[in-house]
C-alpha cells in the first residue's frame, strides 16, 4: 500500500529514510558533540526485552535469595509481613556495565544495564502476586566517564513504601545490595482492603535510576526497564473473555524512546556542561537505532515509553493512520480515543492499539516523530511534516483471526471526593541564575517541604514559571487525578497521571488521596538534567 | 537520611590521599582535553597558568563564574563556598582544587582579584582567575554558564549561579546550584573523590 512515491506524497524523502538530521541543544553554537557514523536504518530488527524470570518463589522465597556482598537497605519494610504483601515471587538483579550494540554500523557501546542489558529486563507483576527485587550494585568501582557506580531504584509510580521507591537519597554503592518490595496491592489496601476498587489498577510502569543528582546520566548510561502489571480486565490474555481481550504476547509490545549521541569510539556522548536538557542525534527505540518490525495485518498494542532524558515526541503514523489510545501514564482510559498525533512527555507512557489489516503484505508504515525541538526547553509546538522516522513497520502475512478487542469501555475511574480535602499546596516551578527552583528554592535533602497526613486527600496546583521552558511533572507515592488544565478541563486523555507535563505558562490541578505509607518522596521535574540540578522536593508522608 | 556525622565519617574515611591524584596517570579515556580547552589564564597573584595542564588536569574541582563588583547572587555563593572550603579543609590546594573564573575579565585584573580574595577570606587552594576576554568567554561557554536565552544571558548581573564540580581523573561531572547547602556541596565532591 505505501510505495515509495506514496512516500514521497507523504513527504518522506529517501533522504528522510535514510538518517534525520540532527536537532539539538547547543547546536547554533557548534559545540554541541555530533555522531560522526552514518547509521542505516531499518537493518536491524525491533529487539523486545527479556522477560524476567523470579529467583526463587513460596512464602520463603526471600530466605532463598544470595547474600552477595554488603546489604545496604532498608532496615525494615513496611506491611511485610501483613496478608497480601508478604513476598511470594523473589527476584535478583544484576546491575552491571556491560557492552551493548546500538547499530551494527556502530562498535559497542559500554551501557550501564540492570542484568546488563538495555533496556532491562521486563517484569510482569500481577495485582495479589507481592514481589521482593534484590538490586545487587555491581558496577565498576573505578569507572571512568559519565554515570556514577552508585543506584537507587525508582519503580516509576508504583505505589510502593518509601524504602523500596528509590528515593533519591537512599543510594548504594559498589559491592552493596538493596531490597525493594513491590506489594502489588491495590490503593488504599491499609485500611480496609473491603474499600479498594479495582479502578486504581495501574498497569504500564517502568523502574528507572533516581540517584541524587546523577538520575539523568545513569538513566541515559541504560539503567531502565518495563513494569507491566496485570489485573483481571487487563490480564494480558486476549483469548479471556472473562478480561478486556486487548491485544497480548506477541502482540503487546513495550518500546522505550531514548535518543543518544555516540563518539568515533561508538561510545555514548554525555553533554556534562549542559544544564538545560540534552538532546541526541541518533533515535533508540528499545535499545536499537531506527529498526524495523515485522507486524502481521492485525490489532497491536504498543507501549510507548519516553525515557528522555529531555526529548518530547509527537507520534505519528507516516500514512495519516490513527492510533487509538487506550491508556496514560499506564492507566487504562475510560473509553479508547483515536489520535492522529500523540505527544508524549518525559517518562510519560502512552498505550497505544494501531490496527495493521487494512494494510497488504509486503506494505511498509513508519511510526514517525513530529515533535520539533530544538533544545532542552522543550518541544517548539511545530508539527513536523514529515517528521523523523523511528520505526518501519513491516507488513507480513497472518493466517488466524485476531480474537483481540479494542473495547468500547475500558476502565471507568474512581471518584474523586472533593469534599474530604484537607490542604492545598501550590508550587511554581521556575530558573533563576540558571539555577532550576520550586517555589524559588533549590533541592535540599534534608529540608522536608511539605508534609502530608497520611491517608488524607489534597489539591496540588503546578505552575510553569515560564522562561519558554517545558517541564514534565512527576511526583511520586500516589498518582493523581488531573482536575483542571489552565483552568478550563484537562485535556481529554489526562486524568489518572503521574507526570503533569506544563509547557511554557501552564498551570494544573491535580487531586491526590495519598495512602498507606509513611516517610519521604519526592517530586521533581522528568526532564532529569533539571532534576539534576535541583529541581526537586522532598515531601514526607507522617501519621 | 545521611547526617553530618556520617558526611564527615564518609569524608575522613575517603580512600583520596595526597598522592592519590600524582600516582595515577589518567586513563586514556580521560575525556578532558575533549571537554576543556587550554588557554593561559592570570592568577590573582598574576600568576600565568594554562587552564587544562594546570588547572584541571588529573584533580578535583570545583568551578565558578563571579565578578567582583557583582551585587546579585556572588556574595552570596562566595560566602556560601568559603564555607565550603573550610568544610574540605587542607585538602584544599592539596588534592582539591576550586577556581572561580571573572565574567569581567577587563574590569577584574589580577589586583582587583587580590582585593576580592583578601576581602571575602578566600584561603590558598582556591583560585581567582581572569585572562583575555575571549579565553574567558570560551571558558563560560564551553562549561555551561552560558543561558541558553540570548537576552538572559546579556544580562550579567543575574548570570548563572553554578558550581561545577569535578573528577577529570575520572572524567566524573555534576553541578550544584552555588547556594546550595555547604555540606551537601562537599557531599557532592566526596562522591567525585573515587
Amino acid at each position: 500500500m505505501l510505495t515509495r512515491r506514496d512516500l514521497l506524497k507523504y513527504g518522506i524523502s529517501t533522504a528522510t529514510l535514510s538518517g534525520f538530521a540532527p536537532r539539538f541543544a547547543r547546536g547554533d553554537d557548534g559545540d554541541g558533540p555530533r555522531t560522526p557514523f552514518v547509521t542505516k536504518p531499518f537493518i536491524q530488527e525491533l529487539p523486545l526485552p527479556l522477560v524476567k524470570s523470579p529467583f526463587s518463589t513460596g512464602p520463603n522465597c526471600v530466605a532463598g535469595l544470595p547474600t552477595v556482598g554488603v546489604k545496604a537497605g532498608p532496615g525494615a519494610h513496611q506491611f511485610f509481613d501483613q496478608p497480601g504483601c508478604a513476598p511470594t515471587l523473589a527476584y535478583t538483579v544484576d546491575v552491571r556495565e556491560a557492552l551493548h550494540q546500538f547499530h551494527p554500523d556502530m562498535p559497542a557501546t559500554k551501557i550501564f544495564g540492570y542484568d546488563g542489558t538495555f533496556p532491562g529486563p521486563t517484569f510482569r507483576a500481577h495485582y495479589g502476586e507481592p514481589i521482593l527485587v534484590r538490586f545487587f550494585n555491581n558496577l565498576p568501582k573505578d569507572h571512568v566517564g559519565f554515570g556514577i557506580p552508585s543506584i537507587t531504584t525508582h519503580l516509576h509510580n508504583g505505589h510502593t513504601a518509601s524504602e523500596s521507591d528509590g528515593y533519591p537519597g537512599n543510594f548504594h554503592d559498589s559491592g552493596t545490595y538493596w531490597d525493594n518490595h513491590y506489594p502489588n496491592v491495590l490503593n488504599g489496601f491499609s485500611k480496609d482492603p473491603q474499600e479498594t476498587n479495582t479502578a486504581d489498577c495501574m498497569n504500564t510502569l517502568w523502574y528507572h535510576d533516581h540517584r541524587l543528582d546523577f538520575t539523568a546520566q545513569n538513566v541515559y548510561a541504560g539503567l531502565a526497564g518495563f513494569y507491566l502489571l496485570f489485573d483481571d480486565s487487563d490480564c494480558g490474555d486476549e483469548t479471556n473473555g472473562n478480561g478486556l481481550q486487548l491485544p497480548s504476547g506477541e502482540f503487546d509490545v513495550p518500546m522505550v524512546f531514548g535518543d543518544k549521541v555516540f563518539d568515533a569510539d561508538g561510545q555514548a556522548v554525555f553533554d556534562f556542561f549542559n544544564l538545560d536538557g540534552i538532546l541526541g542525534d541518533k533515535y533508540t527505540i528499545n535499545g536499537a537505532i531506527q529498526p524495523f518490525m515485522n507486524v502481521k495485518p492485525r490489532k497491536y498494542r504498543f507501549r510507548f515509553l519516553d525515557a528522555g532524558p529531555s526529548r518530547f515526541y509527537a507520534f505519528a503514523l507516516s500514512d495519516g493512520t490513527q492510533m487509538i489510545q487506550i491508556a496514560n501514564d499506564g492507566n487504562l482510559l475510560a473509553a479508547p480515543i483515536a489520535r492522529s498525533v500523540v505527544t508524549i512527555g518525559v517518562a510519560e507512557r502512552h498505550d497505544v492499539i494501531i490496527d495493521f489489516s487494512k494494510y497488504l503484505v509486503g506494505d511498509r508504515v513508519y511510526l514517525m516523530n513530529r515533535a520539533e525541538q530544538t533544545d532542552g526547553r522543550g518541544p517548539t509546538g511545530t508539527l513536523l511534516t514529515p517528521g523523523d522516522p523511528l520505526v518501519e513497520f513491516r507488513v507480513t502475512s497472518f493466517d488466524r483471526t485476531d480474537v483481540s478487542q479494542i473495547p468500547s469501555t475500558l476502565r471507568t475511574p474512581p471518584p474523586k471526593d472533593l469534599t474530604q480535602v484537607v490542604a492545598r499546596r501550590s508550587w511554581e516551578f521556575n530558573r533563576g541564575n540558571g539555577q532550576w527552583t520550586v517555589n524559588g528554592k533549590i533541592f535540599n535533602n534534608d529540608e522536608v517541604r511539605a508534609h502530608v497526613k497520611c491517608n488524607t486527600r489534597e489539591i496540588w496546583t503546578l505552575k510553569n514559571g515560564g522562561g519558554g521552558w517545558s517541564h514534565p511533572i512527576h511526583i511520586h507515592y500516589e498518582e493523581f487525578r488531573m482536575l483542571s488544565r489552565n483552568g478550563g478541563p484537562p485535556l481529554a486523555f489526562e486524568d489518572r497521571k503521574d507526570i503533569a507535563v506544563l509547557g511554557p505558562g501552564e498551570e494544573v490541578q491535580v487531586f491526590f488521596n495519598f495512602r498507606d505509607f509513611q516517610g519521604p518522596y519526592v517530586m521533581h521535574c522528568h526532564n532529569v538534567v533539571h532534576e539534576d540540578h535541583a529541581m526537586m522536593i522532598r515531601f514526607d508522608v507522617e501519621p | 537520611m545521611i547526617t553530618r556525622r556520617a558526611l564527615m565519617a564518609s569524608l575522613a574515611a575517603a580512600p583520596l590521599a595526597a598522592s592519590h591524584a600524582a600516582a595515577e596517570p589518567p586513563p586514556a579515556s580521560t575525556g578532558g582535553r575533549r571537554h576543556f580547552p587550554n588557554p593561559t589564564l592570570l592568577t590573582q597573584d598574576n600568576e600565568r597558568v594554562a587552564f587544562y595542564d594546570d588547572l584541571m588536569k588529573s584533580k578535583i574541582v570545583l568551578v565558578n563564574f563571579f565578578y567582583v563588583e557583582c551585587t546579585g547572587i556572588c556574595p552570596a555563593a562566595t560566602a556560601n563556598l568559603v564555607k565550603v572550603q573550610e568544610l574540605l579543609g587542607e585538602r584544599v590546594g592539596r588534592d582539591i582544587f576550586m577556581y572561580s573564573i571573572t565574567l569581567k575579565p577587563l574590569e577584574d585584573r589580577p589586583p582587583q582579584l587580590k582585593m576580592y580574595q583578601e576581602m571575602h577570606g578566600i584561603k590558598p587552594g582556591w583560585t581567582l582567575l581572569t585572562g583575555q576576554a575571549e579565553d574567558c568567554e570560551l571558558l563560560r561557554r564551553r562549561l555551561g554558564f552560558a543561558d541558553i536565552d540570548p537576552v538572559v544571558d546579556r544580562d550579567v548581573g543575574n548570570h548563572i549561579g553554578v558550581v561545577l564540580i569535578g573528577n577529570e581523573r575520572l572524567d566524573s561531572w555534576a553541578a550544584c546550584p552555588a547556594q546550595t547547602e555547604p555540606k551537601q556541596i562537599v557531599r557532592t565532591v566526596s562522591w567525585m573523590d573515587r
